[in-house]
């Protein structure tokens, strides 16, 4: 991987939003009104800049930031970007400590495009990391959960100006309340958890993951499927899975998750071969004869042939081009705690997690 | 004894022909016409009407045409070459909701620059479950419209979740009208756009500065219409290839900027007898190929870029590629079989340029006539034309765009329509069989002449409670949308519902689209009906 960025531009934020599409993994809602959010900023007071942990003050407050609530309603309903001004200094107010820097919570999706609005709003800077490397469906499912933080104080800041503060005892109360505070506040709304200090981050934190969505941007976009995955797998780690044809779309919802299957059909090099990809909101596990290519927390997208844009899961039809690829997860989530947090059963499959590049090594 | 009026004429106004055709009332096609299209949309008009009259070989038939329909992509060139758009002052209803994206932020700088007069995010619209973000802030948008008189031509008005309630789009429309006066343009986004309010907002705007454009098209029509002295209902198609009241075409005619290619989807259907399976239209420099569902072209699930400008109103499905009968070709000893067949394309300038016509360039047209598909032009190709290698390759960049507009792994068949279809060969993967119905060169003006009426919902809904009750509510509100749009009620009926769950919503809440379509009434059942 190359070097780190230290700013996003606006040159940038388009690349950013493509990335972010890959690293939502089929899910994370779209990123459109976050690259609009964010291009309105950015022309105006200039790039945000981007820290490792190591150049803030270790005593200063990291403020995990992304928005909690249906992703149909974000469609609708966009910030007031008044929110992150009243988040801040709620904290600053309650903690007696100064806010450093954001950071989105997850890079995947408009989650991870946001946080870059919401930083030029507040003249901070955005650490150059995230709390997935991906996108997950649930507030418990980041990675300083994995890391033995607790949520502490969580905070949502809807645009009407309403802040709730509450102090779960558990990751799993977190969920419950924010996501009952997020449909009160009419199904949207900027959620903040685990607040911590600069050096309670360290090791709590997948770091590089703006640079890496951007990278992955600049590999993909406007350059359709077949440069763009050939330039992932050189540069990124990722595994290209198959390029072909989606031929079957199986899709349900129960429990306010969509649940599903996708099957593509190899083509050109990949003719004959099939794959299934199992679908909760997010890609979670590709199969191919019965075995299994890759699973979560292992990252897999279906990346459109034309565009190289991500394709999210609600668009999924028969017929699309696509390229599956995989990239493997943060080693943050193959820890034992961490796919009990974010594998396989944290998502009810009976499944034994296997790191992608041992699921591939027998074709290699 | 004087004839039934029992004959319609279908038009669909082209980019470089307007085709024209007269249907009886057994939709047979009874004449037909090709002629060029004109810069002022009027003569063009003009021109085919007269044609299509002429060739019907009696005087009288004027006199039996009822309707006239027509389709055209006006609408698309004029934003595409931002001709004669005008200045939209655009108004949102959403605050505090809303203020982090201001209006047309992603839009290409010349196109906002030739668009907007000035925008304001007010108090107003909806949370999903209904309740009012903020009550309408009619002072803010007294305040906001008086600040544009003079600035602005139009204004586009769009509220969050207007789709499920439009009513403070509706009353500030009447704002509007107060302060710039009855007769001002307004745009509202419930009425061009779906769920999604940066893109409907998108649409509104790019609908409200189109209707200088649009009202002048409709008006040429018109008046080509009376000057040829026809008693006939003028209508427009829509994106889906059902009809609209010029009044409507010129009040929104964003939903007029795909009628081209649903006409000819619609007509290839209609000539072929074929509901569903796929259709390709083949022109002078594209091909167009999309899956017909009932006898209508699929509709595409994604957002739409218009010029550069993000929407989200309805348009065709459709997988177009850069072959067509003046496509031009080039040895090319990196493509499989050795040449290279467009994008490129001598296009209008094929009666001229290629070499049947005595022209210099090698074209598809001319590879056609040597493999003695087609004939036309009056000169012979060149003998060592390798037209079957030439031919193959186009055929297989066919055989690619139909495969990707498939919608299901069985095998369907194929209409191929439009003056370049020749090169569409007659066996394909994944084609039971290619049909090639008579005037199929005609097939976006037949798709006008039979088109029908439409009603349409889209709204988001907790079906909480009895839900067969709430969808059938629905599907009774689209049917008398049709109606009230001039279809006949006893032959309307839905042919879409679609109903799509919102994830992380504790409540059953849905997104809710139904669609229903019916034949025009004729004028004698618009009398019982009155």
């Amino acid at each position: 991987m190359s070097d780190r960025l230290t700013q996003i531009a606006l040159d940038d934020v388009d690349d950013l939003g493509v990335g972010c599409g890959i690293l939502g993994t089929g899910g994370g809602g779209a990123t459109y009104a976050g690259e609009l959010m964010a291009k309105q900023v950015l022309e105006e007071r200039g790039p945000v800049r981007l820290v490792t942990l190591d150049e803030l003050p270790q005593d200063g407050l990291i403020l995990p930031i992304g928005t909690i609530g249906a992703p149909t309603v974000s469609l609708e309903k966009v910030p007031a970007g008044t929110e992150p001004a009243r988040l801040r200094a709620h904290v600053e107010a309650r903690f007696d400590a100064p806010v450093v820097a954001l950071m989105p919570v997850e890079i995947g999706g408009s989650n991870g495009v946001k946080p870059i609005a919401y930083a030029g709003l507040l003249d901070l800077p955005v650490v150059d990391g995230d709390a997935m490397g991906r996108a997950f469906p649930e507030v418990q499912m980041v990675s300083m959960n994995v890391a033995g933080l607790p949520p502490g104080m969580v905070l949502l800041c809807d645009p009407h100006g309403n802040l709730v503060s509450f102090e779960p005892s558990s990751e799993y109360w977190a969920e419950r309340l924010a996501r009952t505070a997020a449909v009160a506040m009419g199904g949207s709304a900027v959620e903040i958890d685990y607040i911590m200090t600069a050096a309670e981050a360290q090791g709590a934190i997948v770091e590089g993951s703006i640079t890496t969505a951007v990278e992955i941007g600049r590999a993909l976009r406007g350059r359709g499927a077949a440069d763009g995955v050939q330039a992932l797998v050189d540069h990124l780690g990722a595994y290209a899975l198959i390029e072909g044809k989606i031929i079957d779309v199986e899709r349900r919802t129960t429990g306010g998750f969509v649940r599903g299957s996708v099957t593509i059909e190899g083509t050109g090099d990949d003719a004959g071969r099939l794959l299934r990809v199992e679908i909760q909101n997010e890609n979670l596990a590709a199969f191919e004869d019965g075995r299994m290519l890759c699973c979560v927390p292992d990252l897999i997208s279906l990346v459109d042939d034309q565009s190289g844009e991500a394709v999210p899961t609600e668009v999924l039809r028969f017929g699309q081009r696509v390229a599956v690829i995989a990239l493997p997860c943060d080693p943050l989530w193959r820890s034992p705690r961490g796919l009990e947090v974010a594998g396989p059963r944290a998502f009810g499959y009976d499944l034994d997690y296997v790191p992608v590049e041992d699921a591939l090594a027998p074709r290699a | 004894m004087p004839l039934a009026p029992d004959l319609r004429i279908g038009i669909d106004v082209g980019g470089t022909h307007t085709d024209a055709v007269l249907l009886n009332a057994a939709h047979d096609v009874k004449a037909k016409v090709k002629v060029p299209t004109t810069a002022d949309v009027t003569s063009g008009v003009r021109a085919a009407l007269d044609g299509v009259l002429d060739r019907a070989g009696d005087p009288a038939v004027a006199a039996r045409v009822t309707h006239v329909m027509v389709g055209s992509t006006h609408a698309m060139n004029a934003i595409l070459e931002r001709r004669r758009l005008q200045k939209v002052a655009v108004l949102r209803l959403a605050a505090p909701t809303g203020l982090a994206v201001r209006p047309l932020i992603g839009w290409p700088a010349e196109l906002r620059d030739a668009v907007l007069a000035g925008g304001a995010i007010i108090g107003g619209g909806h949370e999903v479950d209904g309740r009012e973000i903020a009550p309408l802030d009619v002072e803010a948008a007294k305040r906001f419209l008086g600040e544009m008189e003079g600035v602005a031509d139009a204004v586009a008005i769009t509220g969050a979740f207007s789709p499920a309630d439009p009513e403070h789009e509706l009353r500030a429309r009447d704002v509007a009208r107060e302060v710039l006066g009855a007769d001002v343009t307004v745009a509202l986004g419930h009425e061009v756009g779906t769920l999604g309010l940066i893109e409907r907002e998108n649409a509104a705007v790019l609908n409200a500065a189109l209707t200088a454009v649009a009202r002048a098209a409709a008006q040429g029509v018109a008046d080509a219409v009376t000057a040829q002295g026809l008693d006939a209902q003028l209508l427009f198609t829509q994106n889906d290839g059902t009809l609209m009241s010029v009044e409507a075409a010129a009040r929104t005619p964003v939903l007029t900027i795909g009628s081209g290619l649903a006409n000819s989807m619609r007509g290839a259907a209609f000539l072929s007898r074929l509901r569903d399976g796929l259709v390709v239209d083949v022109g002078g420099t594209s091909s167009d190929v999309a899956a017909l569902e009932h006898g209508f072209p699929r509709e595409s699930a994604i957002a739409i870029d218009i010029g550069g400008a993000r929407t989200n109103f309805r348009m065709p499905d459709i997988v177009s590629i850069g072959v067509g009968g003046g496509s031009i070709v080039r040895p090319d000893a990196d493509v499989a079989g050795g040449y290279a067949v467009g994008p490129q394309s001598v296009g209008a300038a094929l009666p001229t340029q290629g070499l049947v016509f005595g022209g210099a360039t090698t074209t598809l047209t001319d590879a056609a006539v040597r493999a003695g598909r087609v004939a036309i032009g009056d000169v012979a190709p060149p003998a060592d034309l390798d037209a079957d290698a030439i031919l193959a390759r186009a055929g297989e960049l066919l055989a690619n765009a139909v495969d990707r507009a498939r919608t299901a792994p069985q095998d369907v068949p194929l209409v191929a329509v439009g003056g370049g279809s020749f090169l569409v060969p007659d066996a394909l993967p994944g084609i039971s069989e290619v049909l090639r119905p008579d005037h199929h060169d005609v097939a976006n003006a037949v798709g006008a002449a039979i088109a029908q009426v439409s009603g349409q919902i889209e709204e988001v809904v907790s079906l909480n409670g009895d839900r067969a009750e709430k969808l059938e509510e629905a599907r009774g509100r689209a049917i008398r949308r049709a109606v009230e749009a001039g279809a006949d009620g006893s032959r309307t009926e839905v042919v879409e519902l679609d109903e799509v769950p919102l994830a992380y919503m504790t409540e059953p809440i849905v997104r809710l689209r139904v669609k229903a379509v019916g034949p025009l009434r004729t004028s004698e059942q618009r009398m019982h009906h009155a």
